[in-house]
């Protein structure tokens, strides 16, 4: 009887958190894609619902008839969207490579710390992620408006005399995410870095490697794991950013985060708004399942 | 050997002031007298003040506290399962789906999750507002608490385990008596990381949410899009005073058990040897 119930206990660890996530997390795209395949309509909910379970199989055989490929057709057909993909996929781009460039010297000064001050300097990279994104982006319209806080510097001590335009561009788009983005990037490179056996690099010295070359040929290769985690971490999200590029960018920037929004938001188009979600999901499904093979094994590698 | 380079020194200071300028900025101007956020006219606390006043704001404030803290509660305790069923069960059917669905949301764009659970909780006749956005709060956050709980299980002597259900230990029993103390900081810590998640999230909460549940978070978006107040600066201050009083509180505590349970171990190890 008690090794019954076990054998339950056991079973209920894996089938609570399995069944919530099949239900809140998997089944939900199913009906994202179900719904991209339905024609809009003026009503609440504002589609045409493409099957339901209560006409039973003769009853989905019956709808599947209605499916329509007009929202994809209609994707296609508008430039808006195609652009919109596009530009996200640069931007994140752009902007991962940004917080690679600035995020790695920051890990790697971190992992070169002294031994003591590191759990300290670990706590302040993490500690902004756990004030609101909001807020942090929200913190940077002061700083980058033309009358901002960063030109009233900058004409102070006299570098530029007209104010930079910054704030309502892509550039300012790449700050947002450079700051939201870098904690995300410089946890992983800093755990690859810290791990490391430093006597790699003395001996590379010993054998007549500059500082330099040893970074490029031991440290830096060694580091990899870290760096891609760290990339994916920022990649994959900023492609579908909204609030950065909402609140930082201008009405020229296309990011497909935005399109989704305002087509759900203003348009009410769900259909549409599904299959944008559904293009964009397979677009990111080879980096999200390079993601999840490379955070597996690193816990592989750990256990 | 190991040295701190002026580089490696200079990287560091760069890197951190960058990340708290901007915040440091926003919580100077939250004091300033003047409505304009970029010029300082003096020091005041009269936004702090106006607070008080703005019922919409408090209600929000409300909301977005209820809902934290029941997801994160929820979230804790799913995502704790989540993370035993990934380390103690090396196999069972379906595993690599489950792992999967436990690494995706940490990556999957907002305005995707948000999407699909709206138009779940449409599909199964749920009244959006307070309980949806709960339920969606649970299913995002849940994911980050079983990395973190994970990542401690994995560091974490399974002998002692053994030793408990050896000496005849129901599992159940074992996991209250053993796992949960030794894990306990992890766990805590995904509480407090669900929590302000759950206290952060713009989209999803937009998506999922119905008539008269307003979360703060979305209440301070709709007054930023019409611009940059000391308003908004002082409620955002406060935001980041809880959360880094909280995170302070919590490293003291990890901080002093840690201390603790080394003294115990020392002082066992002294006792058998």
């Amino acid at each position: 009887m008690a090794k019954l119930a076990s054998a339950l206990v056991n079973r209920l660890v894996i089938i609570v958190p399995y069944a919530w996530l099949l239900f809140f997390f998997l089944i939900p795209f199913f009906i994202v894609f179900r719904i991209s395949l339905s024609q809009t309509t003026v009503a609440m909910p504002p589609y045409t619902p493409v099957f339901d379970l209560a006409g039973g199989l003769a009853g989905i055989l019956e709808k599947a008839r209605e499916f329509s490929v007009d929202n994809y057709v209609w994707l296609t057909e508008d430039a808006l969207y195609f652009n919109a993909y596009v530009s996200s996929l640069i931007i994140a781009a752009i902007s991962t490579f940004l917080t690679l460039l600035i995020g790695y010297p920051i890990a790697y000064g971190m992992a070169k710390a002294p031994r003591a001050i590191r759990p300290t300097l670990l706590m302040l990279v993490i500690l902004p992620f756990w004030t609101s994104f909001l807020i942090r982006v929200y913190a940077w319209i002061a700083i980058l408006k033309p009358e901002g806080l960063l030109n009233q510097f900058l004409m102070t001590i006299g570098i530029i005399d007209q104010p930079l335009i910054i704030l309502n561009t892509n550039s300012a788009i790449y700050i947002g995410i450079v700051y939201s983005y870098l904690p995300f990037m410089v946890l992983p490179i800093y755990s690859a870095l810290e791990k490391m056996d430093h006597s790699l690099i003395e001996a590379a010295q010993d054998l007549g490697c500059t500082q330099v070359s040893a970074f490029w040929r031991v440290t830096f290769p060694l580091s990899l794991p870290g760096v891609v985690a760290g990339c994916l971490l920022v990649f994959i999200p900023a492609v579908g950013e909204f609030v950065i590029p909402d609140l930082l960018g201008g009405s020229e920037t296309l990011m497909i985060g935005k399109t989704l929004w305002n087509e759900f938001n203003a348009n009410r188009d769900w259909p549409v708004s599904s299959a944008v979600a559904t293009v964009l999901l397979l677009i990111l499904v080879i980096p999200i399942v390079y993601f999840q093979n490379v955070q597996a094994k690193a816990d592989g590698e750990r256990g | 050997m190991e040295r701190w380079s002026r580089f490696n020194i200079a990287s560091v200071v760069l890197g951190f002031g960058f990340l708290y300028l901007p915040i440091v900025l926003l919580v100077i101007f939250s004091f300033n007298e003047s409505k304009l956020v970029t010029v300082w006219a003096g020091f005041s606390t009269k936004w702090y003040s106006q607070l008080w006043h703005n019922q919409g704001l408090l209600d929000a404030a409300w909301v977005t506290i209820r809902v934290g803290l029941l997801s994160a509660t929820c979230a804790t305790v799913l995502g704790t399962l989540a993370a035993l069923a990934l380390v103690r069960y090396s196999r069972f059917r379906g595993r690599v789906l489950f792992s999967g669905m436990v690494y995706a949301p940490l990556v999957m764009p907002e305005v995707i999750t948000g999407l699909s659970l709206l138009l779940l909780f449409v599909a199964i006749g749920l009244d959006r507002g307070f309980w949806t956005i709960t339920l969606a709060h649970i299913t995002f956050t849940m994911c980050f608490v079983a990395v973190v709980v994970q990542s401690r299980l994995l560091s974490f002597d399974q002998s002692i385990e053994e030793a408990a259900l050896d000496l005849g230990a129901t599992p159940v029993r074992t996991f209250f008596a053993i796992t949960l103390p030794v894990i306990a900081p992890a766990v805590f810590s995904g509480w407090v990381l669900a929590f302000t998640l759950s206290l952060d999230d713009l989209v999803i909460s937009s998506f999922t949410t119905g008539p008269g549940a307003t979360t703060l978070p979305m209440k301070i978006y709709s007054q930023v899009r019409l611009g940059v107040t000391p308003e908004i600066n002082a409620i955002c201050t406060i935001m980041i005073g809880i959360v880094a009083l909280g995170v302070v509180v919590a490293s003291i505590l990890t901080k002093r058990r840690e201390a603790r349970r080394e003294k115990d171990e020392r002082a066992a190890f002294a006792a058998i040897g």
